[in-house]
């Protein structure tokens, strides 16, 4: 009924943001200044960023831009905050193709952004950011597109298992699992003592997808994965067998019930909310989620008490480096007509004491040597010193594969997880959609 | 709508004096007259057309252009493949499961509201003590923002949430479902929830076609001795006809385009399986989180196209008596 309204609306997003194509052809050429009158004229830098909530993430900003204006008089800041999934999916693509984007925006790195560099959309800064690069080291390789640098990251970090120290004692686990056969045999005295051994927020599909990331990630070399990520090809038999290793898993029932519809984070009710709040023991999740099971902890002292993090397991005889992570990251790349100063406003974001401020924020990794000291959290300082013994990091594979294959791919593992899909499947999606 | 001599002038008051009165020598004053009419329809119509063609016809349009390649939404559209997006899309059996979604919700809404709103309309319309605040409440669920009813009943739907513990309650624990994560069940919750938010309109609607039932019709029937039943089956309810396929029409064209009620209660993986999209949903998730830009249009299109035919399907075959005149025909 009047719902026509509102699924008219939805319906008519699609289609105007096509006529923000042909709406906005100006602006932006009278932004640029050259290198050399750096700092001579006023510019604005627009800068969109992911933490609209209000939290330490979203106040830091606020500083970092104010503290950047009182350095540099000439350049104001004008700040908007965006819901991540809102701010990737609708409001960056659609001002890319506006030609008037915001000069400062985020970005994820991986196909996404070989995508962008090809439609001419983002700033080379290779010779401007050669210190920085330095300082982070291999993490800035993610935000490179044929040995060019595009952008510059602000957060990192490797994946791996958070969890309950107090029910690891009870149920007699005595070390962190190192191996698969280790985290099966957790996971059975785990239910001796009838505790849900796993959390996994299935309904968002993605905090699913990551178990089988994890299962390629052992199936495959580190050669088929980089292959992988730059030609899009997945004959490998590698990607097959992390789907069967995969479907094995979860024969061994290590999740809660009902699974398929359990969010990821940010409600009572998500994996999270299991793990935050003594309902579940363990759960697969990047570096942010310390952040994350804080807002959804009913107890912050007694989470911050039992919490734990050991690497992902490795699987003794696999193909995979067993010391490669899965991990990823968030940075900011400039437009390509934004001014000169964007740069300088990217590396001050990079630069040690900058990012020492966000590591205190407790919202993130910081990427940058030097910024470890404002970390105080242990389980981050396991994950920053894991991170460093990484051999290799391997980029979410839906961000490396892109949003296409990477949709087709978390759908087809979904399927496994629902028990209607198959790992051929998986594989099959992922190849159809490499062609739509 | 019935008589059209009374609506064969627009608005505004333009009505001829009886032709026998006008003075035969001044034919210039009826073109002033005609002049006057048409500047009438120009500046009243211009703005709602404007409007309607930048924000309806354009985009539609674009739509259609866009629907015909496959683009990412990175750069202008270059890549020309024809109808290949349509056929992808009648290919894919998550889509066809979207559509099979949207038929239950059509033929579930028209099935389980239409009785529910008549009976509630019927009693409603009775007088008794506190009436008014029935009517008030059986409103509320329509007022309430959509995303709050399903932020709302995802909560109270959630395994051990309040549904849950009722049953348990009542002793019916063996009826307790995955009323979400159920891939055979959640399509049907989601029905019900659907009906809860709605069957307010379709009452208030009712009501007001109630409310213009002539009481000397019902007064007739009633000296006559008909019983209350026999005065709505006989009376009350052949009079209500348009009112009801007006509603029929609304529900039908709402369900067909669902999305919010359905994006924010149904979680992505459910979704994605095909178990609880519509064809919006599936626009959206491929659209825009798939980033198949032109793919998405073409959903966008089907969509469209589907909503359409059936609605000039309704019009001409149901609707055709009560708008007689306003559109099937032309004013004689």
């Amino acid at each position: 009924m009047a719902t026509k309204r509102r699924a008219g609306a939805a319906l008519a997003l699609l289609v105007t943001s096509a006529l923000v194509v042909a709406g906005c052809n100006s602006g932006g050429e009278d932004e640029a200044s050259s290198e050399g009158e750096l700092y001579k004229n006023p510019v604005t830098l627009t800068w969109w960023h992911n933490a609209p909530q209000d939290g330490p993430g979203k106040t830091y900003w606020e500083k970092v831009a104010k503290d950047f204006s009182a350095l540099h008089p000439t350049v104001k800041i004008e700040i908007e905050a965006i819901e991540t999934n809102q701010l990737q999916r609708t409001r960056i693509p659609a001002a890319l193709l506006s030609n008037d984007p915001p000069d400062v925006f985020m970005s994820w790195g991986g196909g996404e952004m070989v995508e962008q560099v090809e439609a001419d959309y983002l700033k080379d800064i290779t010779d401007q950011v050669k210190t920085e690069v330095a300082n982070i080291g291999s993490a800035a390789e993610i935000w490179q597109v044929d040995g060019k640098q595009y952008g510059l990251p602000f957060r990192m970090g490797i994946e791996g298992i958070w969890y309950n120290k107090d029910m690891f004692a009870q149920a007699g686990i005595s070390a962190p699992p190192t191996t698969f056969d280790e985290l099966n045999a957790a996971v059975t005295k785990l239910k001796a003592i009838n505790v849900t051994p796993i959390a996994v927020g299935a309904g968002d599909k993605w905090p699913a997808a990551h178990w089988w990331y994890n299962f390629a990630l052992r199936a495959c070399s580190v050669d088929t994965l980089k292959k992988a990520s730059k030609d899009k090809v997945f004959d490998d038999p590698c990607f097959v067998k992390a789907g069967q290793d995969l479907k094995t898993f979860i024969d061994t029932k290590p999740f809660q019930n009902n699974f398929i519809a359990t969010p990821g984070q940010n409600d009572p009710t998500s994996a999270n909310g299991l793990l935050a709040n003594g309902k579940a023991a363990m759960e697969l999740m990047g570096d942010w989620n310390r952040g994350t099971l804080d807002n959804v902890a009913t107890d912050k002292a007694k989470l911050a008490k039992f919490l734990g993090w050991f690497p992902v397991p490795a699987i003794s005889g696999s193909a995979g480096d067993p010391k490669a992570a899965l991990g990823g990251g968030d940075g900011f790349a400039c437009s390509k007509k934004a001014p000169a100063e964007c740069v300088e406003f990217l590396k001050y974001i990079a630069s040690p004491e900058v990012q020492k401020g966000y590591a205190e924020t407790g919202t993130g990794l910081p990427v940058v040597k030097g910024a470890e000291a404002g970390i105080t959290d242990p389980a981050l300082k396991s994950i920053l010193q894991a991170t460093s013994e990484a051999s290799y990091v391997q980029l979410w594979l839906d961000t490396a594969y892109g949003s296409t294959v990477g949709t087709a791919m978390n759908d087809g593992i979904v399927g496994i997880f629902s028990g209607k899909g198959t790992p051929e499947q998986v594989v099959a999606g992922m190849k159809a959609a490499a062609s739509k | 709508m019935t008589s059209t001599d009374q609506t064969r002038f627009p608005a505004g008051g333009v009505s001829a004096p009886p032709a026998g009165r006008r003075p035969a020598g001044r034919p210039s004053s009826r073109r002033a007259e005609t002049r006057r009419k048409w500047y009438e329809i120009i500046g009243l119509t211009t703005p709602a057309l404007v409007v309607y063609v930048m924000f309806v016809l354009v985009p539609m349009g674009f739509a259609v252009y866009y629907s015909l390649f496959r683009w990412r939404g990175v750069g202008p559209p270059t890549e020309y493949v024809g109808f290949k997006n349509y056929t992808l899309a009648f290919q894919d059996p998550i889509f066809l499961d979207a559509l099979r979604n949207n038929a239950v919700i059509v033929f579930g809404s028209l099935l389980i509201q239409g009785p529910v709103a008549l009976g509630i309309a019927l009693l409603l319309n009775r007088r008794f003590r506190g009436r008014a605040v029935f009517r008030l409440l059986v409103f509320v669920p329509y007022v309430l923002a959509e995303v709050t009813v399903g932020i709302m009943w995802k909560l109270i739907l959630a395994e051990g949430g309040t549904v849950d513990a009722l049953l348990r309650s009542l002793g019916l624990g063996g009826l307790v479902q995955a009323w979400l994560a159920d891939l055979d069940v959640v399509i049907w919750t989601l029905l019900f929830v659907l009906t809860w938010k709605y069957v307010g309109f379709a009452i208030i609607l009712l009501l007001a076609g109630l409310s213009n039932v002539p009481h000397e019709l019902t007064e007739a029937a009633a000296i006559d001795g008909a019983s209350w039943w026999q005065t709505q089956r006989h009376v009350t309810l052949p009079l209500l006809g348009p009112t009801i396929r007006i509603w029929m029409f609304l529900s039908m064209i709402g369900s067909l385009q669902v999305f919010d009620v359905i994006w924010v209660t149904s979680v992505p993986a459910v979704r994605s399986l095909g178990a609880s999209g519509t064809m919006a949903t599936y626009m959206v998730d491929n659209g825009f989180f798939a980033r198949l830009w032109g793919y998405g249009n073409a959903v966008a299109v089907i969509l469209f196209v589907i909503s359409f035919v059936a609605a000039l399907l309704f019009q001409r075959f149901l609707l055709r008596r009560d708008i007689e005149g306003a559109i099937t025909k032309g004013a004689n």
